[in-house]
């Protein structure tokens, strides 16, 4: 079941841009963005850009893909903290998955998330790469 | 005039060995490193396209720029012959990826491995006129060759991009000549997967004729001999191509070297010369001038003359070098990856 392309596009600029809402009261940054902070009730936000690089928090090694990743299996799903403190969860890919490990530098690239069969529409977003330069 | 203001390349970790698509094709590796000087080419994984080139390496391009706000670049151009759309462009990607929407002009540019060549020379015009402030060009390509054809020994993908504009350059555009005539040595029609070539043709009339037609032009116009230049960067469908046609032009191998990819990188179509320019601009010095001549098969040759400012040594390093992706950390596949990688093998839906 791949995604629908106007879900996609309604979250571009997260998944492009990676854009994060960060509440007023609190200081707090949310990815994915968030309306209303959960801990306080604000709804005072600014948009802001994360950073490109982190480290892997925790992951889990995909064999037995979704019909749509079957042929970057085996793929590691990873928790990766970015160096202002926020969390997100990507595929990290030209990685062999025995060299994944805990506390490994990623960094963010722009590629290709899935495709509609071979006459759909293309989504595009994050995975993380090693981060080697 | 307008010049280039930031620049950046993108390549894919993944390598293929010439001697690893010969023994499956029963191809004589030794023969094809000789004669193509070919070693090895770039493979892209499966999620890397086109798009995702352009826009790694248009951020590579902002990160050099010295802090141009993408909201101020006027257009966005993409040059490549493997759009991963038929119909849907390319460049509103890049542009959204970049928060460079929505007050753009986008367009895609084909024109065999030349259509990154032509997105420079319009994004430079649309700048030099006046008419906007900055324009994005990107040379990518994830080029496909036919299973067993000469082609598949060198077909490899990349991306080059620069930001133009007229102040703060890091080099300045001199002189441009661009040649053209009607040439069938290679293309791709509607609807085929991989292209065809003239096999022979493709040299003497095509490469040959055009990149020196355009060459000489702009040597005569500039007013400029071979020796003026410190560097030189011609468009490599191969290593010996370029090799050739830069000593039959009167450059030399320490000229042509910074750029001189193809023999580890393959053929990147669209990217090749512009790839090989953002090389050559890693390891250039203020007041160098730099020689770059295009070709695209059907056919035709842009040519630029660049003269290099004092602002390359402040950005050289606000990216990563392209001899580093070329060089460094590299994953080795073998036949039936890349085949599944290129999405060779036939699948059910």
């Amino acid at each position: 079941m791949t995604m629908f392309s106007s879900r996609n596009w309604r979250e571009y600029p997260q998944r492009y841009r990676l854009e994060a809402s960060k509440f007023k009261k609190s200081g707090k940054t949310y990815f994915p963005p968030r309306a209303v902070d959960p801990e306080t009730g604000d709804t005072a936000q600014e948009m802001v850009k994360l950073p490109d690089t982190g480290k892997i928090v925790t992951y889990t090694v995909i064999r037995t893909a979704p019909s749509q990743w079957t042929e970057i299996a085996p793929y590691a799903l990873a928790i990766a903290e970015l160096t202002d403190g926020t969390r997100l969860m990507a595929q990290v890919v030209d990685c062999d998955v025995n060299a994944v490990k805990i506390g490994m530098e990623i960094r963010i690239e722009f590629r290709r998330i899935q495709s509609e069969s071979d006459h759909g529409v293309l989504s595009y977003g994050y995975k993380f790469v090693p981060k080697w330069y | 005039m307008a010049g280039i203001v930031g620049y950046g390349a993108h390549l894919p970790r993944h390598r293929i060995k010439v001697e690893e698509i010969a023994k499956v094709w029963g191809a004589d590796a030794p023969s094809y490193k000789k004669g193509l000087m070919l070693r090895e080419k770039s493979v892209p994984p499966p999620d890397m396209d086109t798009i995702t080139l352009a826009v790694e390496a248009a951020k590579n391009a902002l990160k050099r720029s010295g802090g141009v706000n993408p909201v101020d670049i006027g257009a966005i151009y993409i040059g490549s012959e493997s759009h991963p759309y038929a119909v849907k462009p390319s460049g509103t990607v890049v542009a959204e990826a970049i928060g460079a929407t929505p007050d753009i002009h986008c367009a895609d540019f084909e024109f065999a491995c030349k259509a990154g060549s032509e997105a420079m020379f319009v994004a430079l015009s649309h700048v030099d006129s006046g008419y906007m402030k900055y324009a994005l060009a990107i040379a990518a390509d994830t080029s496909q060759g036919a299973p067993s054809d000469a082609l598949e020994f060198s077909a490899a993908a990349g991306a080059g991009a620069f930001i133009m504009g007229k102040d703060n350059l890091i080099a300045e555009c001199l002189f441009t000549h661009s040649y053209m005539t009607d040439m069938p040595d290679f293309w791709r029609r509607e609807h085929q997967f991989y292209p065809q070539h003239g096999g022979r043709f493709t040299g003497e009339e095509a490469y040959f004729a055009h990149t020196k037609g355009a060459s000489k032009a702009l040597l005569k116009k500039s007013g400029l001999k071979p020796s003026d230049f410190t560097y030189a960067v011609f468009h490599q469908p191969n290593g010996k191509f370029p090799q050739r046609v830069a000593f039959e032009l009167g450059f030399t191998q320490e000229q042509i070297d910074p750029g001189w990819l193809a023999p580890r990188l393959g053929n990147t179509y669209s990217g090749a010369s512009p790839i090989g320019l953002t090389a050559t601009l890693d390891v250039s010095k203020p007041g160098d001038l730099i020689f770059m001549c295009s070709y695209g098969s059907g056919a035709g040759s842009d040519g630029f003359v660049w003269k290099v400012t004092q602002r390359i040594d402040e950005v050289r390093d606000k990216a990563v070098r392209t001899h580093k992706l070329l060089d460094e950390n590299l994953i080795y596949v073998d036949y039936g990856t890349y085949a599944k990688f290129r999405r060779k093998i036939k699948m059910n839906e």
